[in-house]
């Protein structure tokens, strides 16, 4: 890695934001998640099991009846 | 194999009733798929006993062209008689990259899980969830290789885009997180070979056929789009999926196996994205004429999966009623 190193962060559409160079990302409560991937995809829909990262929830048509509970209980 | 050993002086024609072109089902042919995956093995890993040079031994080379011809034209039959009215480029307006990332993200929205997925999450018992692994063996012990072939066939973003999601691939620098081996790691610890020839003699024509399109349209540069546009259906249709087949893994015991498709599911998340956006959109803003390919190929990826999930579905159903007493009728 380059010292001066450059961050890039991609809007998908209809998707997640893809960064580029992130080494972590501080969530709404603080928490502090970590990687070592060069190219990570953050959740721009909410959906995801595995906050901050994108798992491809938004790509299913209809939201699960469990989250639709979930999402009403919040 | 008794034909690429069985002569010191190198391979030899072996009697075979049938010409390339009598074969008439070339997807579900078992003995065809099986010859063509032996010969693109060659330009992988090789076989032990089998001379390297085999690799380009003119014989080989005409064979496999002659397979590869009846191979293509049946693909490309499947993927016209299965396109739905969506399809095509015909209608004018956006640039042809863009029309072609539309398209790809159109045809790989999921519309819930498939029942493999379901069954492999919910209902497979640790044997049944074994005789998928061994299926997909063929392809996961060989994940990524055929895509490292088209990088010197691709220029700019498309290259680019393509070298970054194979590094992810193979590991992001650390061997051990190569995709390939977490897959042996999850084969190792249920005590099962990881000698990728031991799963593809035993596996049917239709999974053959979903991993030899992937060295069709890696190794002959003419179809690099339709390789791409493959790469890309593939990406975009496996996190959901792996998300399911993880926690299959999970509540049957196997957290090596686990791993692998958990992986899978974040990664392949960022890859969809780099493969339709990056990769494909890339190499239709450079190469416009490779739109219909890169559709061709997305196409050829769902279609050939799903015949080699059928498959699966088909063989799990028979071996359960096998095994099941016939009920005395009344």
């Amino acid at each position: 890695m380059s010292a001066a190193k450059r961050v890039s962060v991609i809007e998908c559409p209809g998707g997640p934001l893809l960064v580029r160079g992130a080494d972590e990302v501080v969530g709404v409560d603080g928490q502090v998640t970590a990687t070592d991937r060069a190219v990570v995809a953050l959740c721009r829909c909410n959906r995801s099991d595995r906050m901050p990262w994108c798992d491809d929830s938004h790509r299913t048509r209809r939201r699960s009846k469990q989250k639709q509970k979930d999402e009403r209980a919040t | 194999m008794r034909a690429l050993t069985a002569e010191a002086t190198g391979p030899h024609p072996v009697p075979e009733q049938r010409a390339v072109g009598d074969i008439v089902m070339p997807l579900a042919d078992r003995d065809l798929q099986l010859a063509l995956w032996m010969l693109y093995e060659l330009h992988y890993r090789g076989f032990d006993g089998v001379d390297p040079d085999t690799e380009w031994d003119p014989l080989l080379l005409v064979s496999r062209a002659a397979i590869e011809r009846v191979f293509e034209r049946a693909v490309r039959q499947l993927v016209a008689d299965t396109a739905d009215d969506g399809d095509g480029l015909g209608h004018i307006g956006a640039p042809p990259a863009e029309q072609v990332t539309r398209e790809l993200t159109r045809l790989t929205v999921s519309e819930g899980p498939s029942d493999t997925t379901a069954f492999l999450e919910q209902e497979a018992t640790r044997d049944e969830f074994v005789a998928y692994l061994r299926r997909r063996a063929v392809h996961h012990l060989r994940e990524s290789d055929p895509h490292s072939f088209l990088l010197p066939r691709l220029d700019g973003a498309a290259k680019v885009g393509l070298a970054e999601l194979q590094y992810d691939e193979y590991g992001s620098g650390r061997p051990d997180r190569l995709h390939q081996e977490l897959f042996a790691a999850g084969l190792r610890s249920l005590d099962l070979p990881t000698d990728v020839s031991v799963y593809a003699e035993e596996a049917d024509a239709a999974t053959l056929a979903s991993v030899n399109v992937m060295s069709l349209f890696s190794l002959n540069r003419r179809l690099r789009g339709a390789a791409l546009g493959h790469l890309a259906a593939f990406e975009a249709t496996s996190a959901l999926p792996c998300d399911r087949i993880a926690k299959g893994a999970q509540r049957l015991g196997m957290p090596e196996v686990a791993e692998y498709y958990e992986e899978h599911v974040v990664a392949d998340a960022v890859h969809e994205q780099l493969a339709i956006h990056g990769i494909c959109g890339g190499l239709v803003t450079d190469e416009p004429e490779l739109a219909d390919d890169v559709l061709m190929g997305a196409r050829a990826c769902l279609t050939l999966d799903g015949l080699a999930g059928q498959a699966q579905l088909d063989s799990w159903l028979d071996a359960r009623s096998a095994h099941q007493p016939v009920r005395a009728a009344g």
